[in-house]
C-alpha cells in the first residue's frame, strides 16, 4: 500500500500548494486532505496515515495542539507543522511533541528535508 | 466595474488566497513582535471580510460602543489606500502594559502609549502589507504611522489624500501577549480600481502557486 500523507489546512489554496510540493518530491505517495482538526482526527481513526503536514494557524484547535493529540496515539509518525510564525516558544512546543517546523509559504525546497527524513524512517521500518 | 456587492468581487479561491496572504503576513509580524516584546505573542486572523465602507462603520460601531484608537498608515503603489490597526481605547493601555511588561506607573504607561501603539502598529501593518505586496510581486510605499482617536465613522472619513475609498478589507485579529487579550481589528481601505488590481494580482498569485492546478 502506498505511503499516505495527511495534509491539514483550513485554506484550500494552501492544501493545493502543499499537495503540489509533495507530488514533486514523492510522486508515488498518496495524499488525503482535511480542512480542520476534527476532520483530520476523523480520517486518522478510519485509515492508515503514514505522515502528517499540519498548518499551525487554524481556528479552534491550532496545528500544535492537533500535533500533540496525534502524537499521543501515533508515537512514531513523522509530523510537520507549517507556519510563518517561528517564535522560540512555538519551536519549543513543537520539540515537546517531536514535530518539525516547515516554513510558510511552502515550497518544494522547504519541504525537502522533512520529506526525505520521513521517507528514510518509513523505509527503515522505524515506524 | 459593475458589482452588486463588494463581497462578490473576489471569488472563493481569491478570498481564500487573500486570507492566506494576510495570515502569513500577520504570522511574520507576530515573530517580529515577539522579538520586541520578549515573550510569546499569539496573533491570528480568524476572518477576513470584504465590505463597503458604510457596512464597515456599522460593524465597528456595533461591536465597539466606546471610543477607538487607531494606528494609521497610507500605502501607495499599484494599490493605494489606508491601513489601520484599531483597538477600543480601553484596550490600548492593556497593549502598552503587555508590550512593555514589568510594573510601570500609570504615568509612565500613559507617556509610553503613543510610542508603544505606533511601534506595534508599524510592525503589524508593515508585516501584513509588506508580505502581501511581496507575494503579489509588487511594492508598496508606506507612510509613517500616525495615532488617531475617535468613533468608527470618524476613522472611516479621514481627510484626503487619499480620497475615501469605498472598499474595506476588514480583519478581525486575536492578539494575546503576556496573558493579556488585546484583540482588535486591522482594516484596509481602498477604492474600486485598487480592488480590481488586487483581484488581478490574486489571480496571478493563484496561477503561480498552483501551476493552474486550481482550475
Amino acid at each position: 500500500m502506498a505511503i499516505t500523507v495527511l495534509i491539514v489546512d483550513d485554506s484550500k489554496l494552501a492544501r493545493i500548494v502543499a499537495g503540489k510540493a509533495l507530488a514533486a518530491l514523492q510522486p508515488d505517495w498518496d495524499r488525503i486532505e482535511a480542512g480542520n482538526a476534527k476532520e483530520a482526527l476523523g480520517i486518522l481513526s478510519e485509515r492508515k496515515i503514514d505522515l502528517a503536514m499540519i498548518d499551525f494557524n487554524m481556528p479552534e484547535k491550532n496545528g500544535l495542539e492537533l500535533a500533540a493529540e496525534i502524537r499521543s496515539s501515533h508515537p512514531m509518525m513523522p509530523i510537520a507543522v507549517i507556519t510563518a510564525n517561528i517564535q522560540d516558544e512555538v519551536i519549543a512546543q513543537a520539540r515537546e511533541v517531536n514535530a518539525t517546523f516547515v516554513s510558510k509559504p511552502l515550497t518544494e525546497e522547504g519541504l525537502r528535508g522533512f520529506i526525505s527524513g520521513a521517507a528514510l524512517r518509513l523505509r527503515s521500518g522505524a515506524v | 466595474m459593475m458589482t452588486s456587492t463588494i463581497s462578490e468581487v473576489l471569488n472563493e479561491l481569491e478570498l481564500d488566497a487573500l486570507t492566506e496572504l494576510v495570515n502569513i503576513g500577520v504570522s511574520r509580524a507576530a515573530f517580529s513582535l515577539r522579538e520586541m516584546v520578549g515573550e510569546q505573542v499569539h496573533l491570528s486572523v480568524p476572518a477576513v471580510d470584504l465590505v463597503h465602507r458604510v457596512q464597515a462603520i456599522e460593524i465597528l460601531e456595533g461591536r465597539e460602543a466606546g471610543s477607538l484608537v487607531a494606528v494609521h498608515q497610507v500605502f501607495e503603489g499599484d494599490i493605494t489606500g489606508r491601513a489601520m490597526l484599531i483597538f477600543p481605547e480601553t484596550k490600548s493601555l492593556e497593549l502598552v502594559r503587555a508590550v512593555t511588561g514589568g510594573e510601570l506607573s500609570l504615568e509612565d504607561i500613559i507617556e509610553l502609549e503613543q510610542e508603544a501603539l505606533a511601534e506595534t502598529g508599524n510592525i503589524l501593518l508593515n508585516g501584513c502589507l509588506g508580505t502581501i505586496a511581496n507575494m503579489l510581486h509588487r511594492s508598496l510605499r508606506m507612510s509613517l504611522p500616525e495615532i488617531i482617536r475617535g468613533k468608527g465613522s470618524e476613522l472611516f472619513n479621514l481627510e484626503p489624500p487619499p480620497e475615501a475609498g469605498d472598499v474595506v478589507m476588514f480583519l478581525y485579529i486575536n492578539f494575546t501577549v503576556r496573558q493579556r487579550d488585546i484583540s482588535g481589528y486591522i482594516v484596509m481601505l481602498m477604492d474600486i480600481p485598487s480592488l480590481a488590481v488586487l483581484k488581478d494580482l490574486l489571480g496571478e498569485f493563484i496561477e503561480r502557486a498552483t501551476d493552474g492546478m486550481a482550475s
